[in-house]
């Protein structure tokens, strides 16, 4: 069905705007993050591009009944600025600026497979894993990033 | 490394383009840690788009390594193994604690203007530049 090639097609054309700008090399994405070392700011300008070019969908969907091929937008239910969001967010920050690797490029990566890249994933799906888990057993919805269909919602 | 301005838009233009047609047309959210998150332990309903957007993101480094090999070849590892499965289990879990990534909050949550997002982008992009130069800078040093 159309969806489901648009989903792949998605994941091509994301893949190689990853390549394209460099972000598949994880040297070039420490040169930004490391601000002491040869500063390359190359990264900053591969979020404006994105940004810019995504920002016209982004602010219609905000506002959008529902999408053009589904029948509502799936929108997270998190909605609080909480400790939740920004601890994940340091230490994912962490993880991203010790190995220069987030989800994205280490799963493009795996296209030219290495140890180091392939213990990475395998160490983030852990990682996955033990929040799963983790969540379940402290039982706090309102930690775990539950999905709901709720078409116009606004987001925070 | 060198400084690449009209290949880094170039490219974050096409990031941008892929996002849009997920939202516009699926109505769903290019960040790709929930997507993984989401291929483990699985709602049912969303895993065919999110294996689909996976698969994509694969033949798209497939390509790559066939086109571009220069861009995805491996270099040698620059730190040591445990170091680098250290660094996968904060990026597992911490993203799916904040709740995003890169993508989902950097390039979609500002996007939108969403406030969290900014938030877990000043916070990610600051730890981030801690252990890069932690890593770099201060490690070597040490051992």
């Amino acid at each position: 069905m159309k969806s489901l090639a648009l989903a792949f097609a998605a994941g091509v054309v994301f893949a190689l705007g990853l390549g394209l700008s460099g972000m598949t090399n994880p040297d070039k994405v420490l040169a930004f993050l490391d601000v002491a070392g040869r500063w390359d700011p190359s990264l900053a300008f591969v979020m404006v591009g994105a940004i810019a070019v995504h920002a016209p969908a982004a602010l219609w969907a905000r506002r959008a009944e529902r999408p053009l091929w589904a029948g509502a937008f799936l929108r997270s239910r998190r909605t609080a600025i909480d400790g939740a969001l920004v601890a994940g967010a340091a230490l994912f920050g962490l993880g991203w600026g010790a190995a220069g690797y987030c989800p994205g490029p280490a799963i493009v990566d795996l296209a030219a497979p290495s140890p180091s890249r392939v213990g990475f994933v395998l160490a983030m799906v852990a990682g996955i894993l033990i929040h799963r888990l983790g969540s379940r057993f402290v039982g706090r919805p309102g930690t775990v990033a539950t999905e709901s269909s709720t078409s116009g919602a606004r987001p925070v | 490394m060198s400084f690449t301005p009209v290949a880094a838009l170039a490219g974050g233009a096409l990031i941008g383009l892929s996002a849009s047609a997920l939202l516009v047309l699926n109505g769903r959210v290019a960040g790709i840690s929930s997507i993984v998150g989401g291929l483990v332990l699985p709602r049912p309903r969303e895993l065919a788009w999110k294996v689909a957007f996976i698969a994509g993101l694969l033949a798209g480094g497939l390509v790559l390594a066939w086109r571009w090999p220069a861009v995805i070849a491996p270099q040698p590892a620059a730190i040591p193994g445990v170091l680098v499965a250290v660094a996968g289990l904060l990026v597992g879990f911490g993203t799916q604690l904040g709740g995003g990534c890169t993508s989902g909050h950097g390039v979609c949550g500002l996007a939108q203007g969403s406030r969290r997002s900014l938030l877990a982008v000043v916070t990610f992009m600051a730890t981030g530049g801690l252990a890069a130069f932690f890593v770099r800078h201060v490690l070597p040093r040490l051992a």
